[in-house]
């Protein structure tokens, strides 16, 4: 079966597919940056307890695999009561695991702001949170930006192992009509260059106009 | 593109220059370094390049050790040429195969050294014979300690550049390039990187060279004391060509063109 | 702790310990794979040749923007629609070993591009060839460059050998799912899986940098 007749054929399949990745993928992500600030400014913390938390939650999260987590989350947590539906356990496990990447970027991107605009805030008597707020994290974010890029790579790529607990993605609609086709070179051939499309002319453009805008905002350019 | 079966296959005669530069032109972009540049260096000849930064001197020397390809125009190393070879009777460029074999005959010291920082002063020393020139081991290192001798290194032949002066560093660099046995040595502004207190200890082993060895050297320097006092012929570059060349006691005694009294006045003031 | 059985872990753990060596096999034979045919990629991007430093950059960049989990699949059926069967082992190791390689091209890439110029002219002014400048002068430099990506990249990958369950290679999550459904019990498995992963990449992120200082001792840098 040649491609056109394949795609006649699936398309609607793979496309529902595709909302469901990206709606993984923007979940994930909302919670990812989330736990990333919290967790980046948690270790940064002068507070022992808050330290632990993160530098606990981060190596736990960081020395596992994102599909450990993933079955941990859908298989294990119901047995304590937790239950969750599978299409929130999927982009709960994926934004929790780029979380803790996302946290020693967030660390990594306030320690490059100069000390200088430490004291500067501290001069004016800002308040420690305002400070933080208004001064260093948005220089931070310009700091950080180009290896979040990376990450959101990493995160989208990251959504296909929802798969795997049966959350109907691009990589589920794949599988399954290779499944009850065995046209295995036109769907996954399809799917990877669906991935790669909204990883290449979607998220990368994005980020980069974001590092641009952000950088031209601080009139760094 | 000049017509290329205008230049000679080979020089020969009894006096056949070490390096020619024939018609030689380098351009980058729209920029054009080098005009039709014409120079002759004999054998053992010693030729100082002096002139203001952007005149195109240093290219001169990368050229010459194939670092820099060049547009137009032929180079010459002992009488065969460097940048192109014969083809059914012209010229053409030089595949890798023959710049390799013509390399061999030319030795290049840097501003910055260049050592390798990941070898020791004798491993520097040693890695193109054994490696290149497929020396022995115990060949090599006889060679190397000899020149580590020469350029008063020998005591720290064992220590990695990081733990030497930027004087020492020079040392070694051109003790490696003469363990290569070159017939041409080349001398890229190799003391303008250093303090301005172990720059003797680097003159002082270039001096020694021009003294006990018969070796072909073309020098790129800023200081004209030194090229006054060791150079057989000084050449003034000023915008991509030769200004002025001549003795030195000539050149800096009585300068002829212009550009090259007002250079080396404004040279004398800086001094 | 709720509903935990240790008289279960004792009873499973032979097995977990047996596929914890098929997941270090996995992970180790997979490297190897990527450590050469990304050493192949980065220099093959260096070459005069345009269109092949074209087709691999951005070969590279495909591999890299899409999820390994559909690039193991893609390996691991495609081959027999066209009459070519491949073992769950041998696919696994080409889609991994491929996918890391493509990584691992980038690390070698950056360190390559750190070697200062003067570095190339001298070994050039020395009359190299140029494997002697690669061999002796350019890649011991490299090295240390790359020392720090190339050992996250083996974390990295030990990491996503789970996703190789999928085609029946029998590591760790692959056993704990199989353990999971015989006795309908997920919590020890999959905990246990999530406490080895900790317990082998946690040191090994230590080891990795004790090592990489060593050789960056050696090295004199």
């Amino acid at each position: 079966m040649i491609i056109f007749d394949f795609l006649a054929q699936y398309w609607p399949r793979l496309l529902s597919g595709t909302g469901v990745t990206i709606a993984q993928f923007f979940l994930a992500a909302v919670l990812g940056i989330a736990i990333s600030l919290a967790m980046g400014l948690m270790k940064l913390s002068q507070n022992r307890i808050l330290r632990g938390a993160a530098i606990t939650y981060i190596e736990i999260f960081r020395g596992t695999s994102l599909l450990v987590q993933l079955y941990w989350i859908f298989f294990v947590l119901p047995l304590f009561g937790v239950s969750i539906d599978k299409f929130t356990a999927g982009y709960v496990a994926v934004g929790m695991n780029i979380g803790a990447y996302g946290a020693e970027l967030v660390r990594g991107g306030i320690l490059s702001v100069p000390r200088g605009q430490w004291e500067a805030a501290l001069a004016i008597n800002m308040s420690p949170a305002r400070r933080m707020w208004r001064i260093i994290l948005p220089q931070a974010l310009v700091n950080m930006l180009p290896p979040w890029g990376n990450l959101m790579i990493e995160l989208l790529k990251g959504t296909a192992l929802v798969s795997l607990i049966s959350v109907a993605d691009l990589m589920f609609q794949a599988k399954q009509i290779n499944g009850s086709t065995f046209l295995s070179a036109q769907v996954f051939g399809t799917a990877l260059v669906i991935y790669y499309i909204l990883a290449r002319f979607l998220v990368t453009p994005f980020m980069r106009w974001l590092e641009r805008a952000m950088a031209r905002k601080l009139g760094k350019v | 593109m000049l017509d290329h079966t205008g230049f000679p296959l080979e020089i020969t005669g009894e006096t056949t220059p070490m390096v020619s530069f024939r018609k030689v032109r380098k351009s980058y972009g729209a920029l054009t370094v080098l005009k039709n540049l014409d120079l002759d260096i004999a054998e053992g000849e010693m030729v100082s390049i002096i002139g203001p930064s952007g005149s195109g001197k240093t290219t001169v020397l990368r050229m010459l050790m194939t670092l820099e390809q060049i547009d137009d125009g032929v180079i010459y190393v002992d009488g065969q040429p460097l940048t192109h070879m014969p083809k059914q009777g012209r010229l053409v460029r030089a595949n890798e195969r023959h710049l390799r074999n013509r390399r061999a005959d030319i030795g290049m010291c840097f501003q910055h050294f260049n050592l390798f920082p990941h070898m020791t002063a004798l491993e520097n020393c040693m890695e193109g014979p054994v490696q290149v020139l497929g020396l022995s081991k115990a060949e090599a290192r006889d060679r190397s300690e000899e020149l580590l001798e020469l350029v008063g290194m020998i005591s720290k032949k064992d220590q990695r550049p990081s733990r030497l002066s930027g004087g020492q560093q020079q040392r070694v660099a051109i003790a490696r390039a003469l363990a290569m046995r070159p017939k041409v040595m080349l001398f890229d502004e190799v003391t303008s990187a250093l303090d301005p207190e172990v720059i003797g200890e680097v003159t002082n082993v270039i001096r020694k060279l021009v003294s006990e060895h018969n070796l072909t050297m073309l020098m790129v320097t800023h200081q004209m004391g030194f090229a006054r006092d060791i150079s057989d012929r000084v050449c003034f570059f000023y915008g991509g060509k030769i200004e002025e060349q001549g003795p030195p006691a000539e050149l800096f005694g009585n300068p002829q063109r212009e550009r090259t009294q007002q250079f080396l006045s404004a040279v004398r003031e800086a001094v | 702790m709720f509903d935990w059985k240790w008289d279960f872990v004792w009873e499973i753990l032979p097995r977990l310990l047996v596929a914890t060596g098929n997941t270090l096999l996995a992970a180790g034979a997979g490297y190897a794979i990527a450590l050469v045919l990304g050493l192949v990629f980065a220099l093959a991007q260096r070459t005069p040749y345009r269109a092949l430093t074209f087709v691999v950059r951005e070969f590279v960049e495909f591999i890299r923007s899409t999820p390994l989990l559909l690039q193991i699949f893609f390996v691991f059926y495609v081959g027999p629609q066209f009459g070519l069967r491949l073992s769950p082992w041998t696919s696994g190791m080409i889609a991994i070993g491929l996918h890391y390689a493509c990584y691992l091209s980038e690390v070698y890439r950056g360190g390559i591009e750190s070697v200062p110029r003067g570095q190339w002219e001298a070994a050039t002014a020395l009359n190299m060839t140029i494997t002697q400048k690669y061999r002796r002068v350019i890649i011991p430099q490299a090295i240390p460059t790359a020392l720090s990506g190339m050992g996250n990249y083996l974390v990295g990958i030990l990491k996503d050998t789970p996703m190789l369950s999928v085609i029946g290679v029998a590591e760790l999550i692959h056993v704990a799912n199989s353990i999971g459904s015989e006795h309908y019990r997920f919590l020890e498995p999959i905990t246990m899986v999530g406490i080895i992963f900790l317990a082998i990449s946690l040191p090994a992120a230590g080891l990795i940098r004790l090592f990489e200082g060593r050789v960056r001792r050696k090295l004199g840098l």
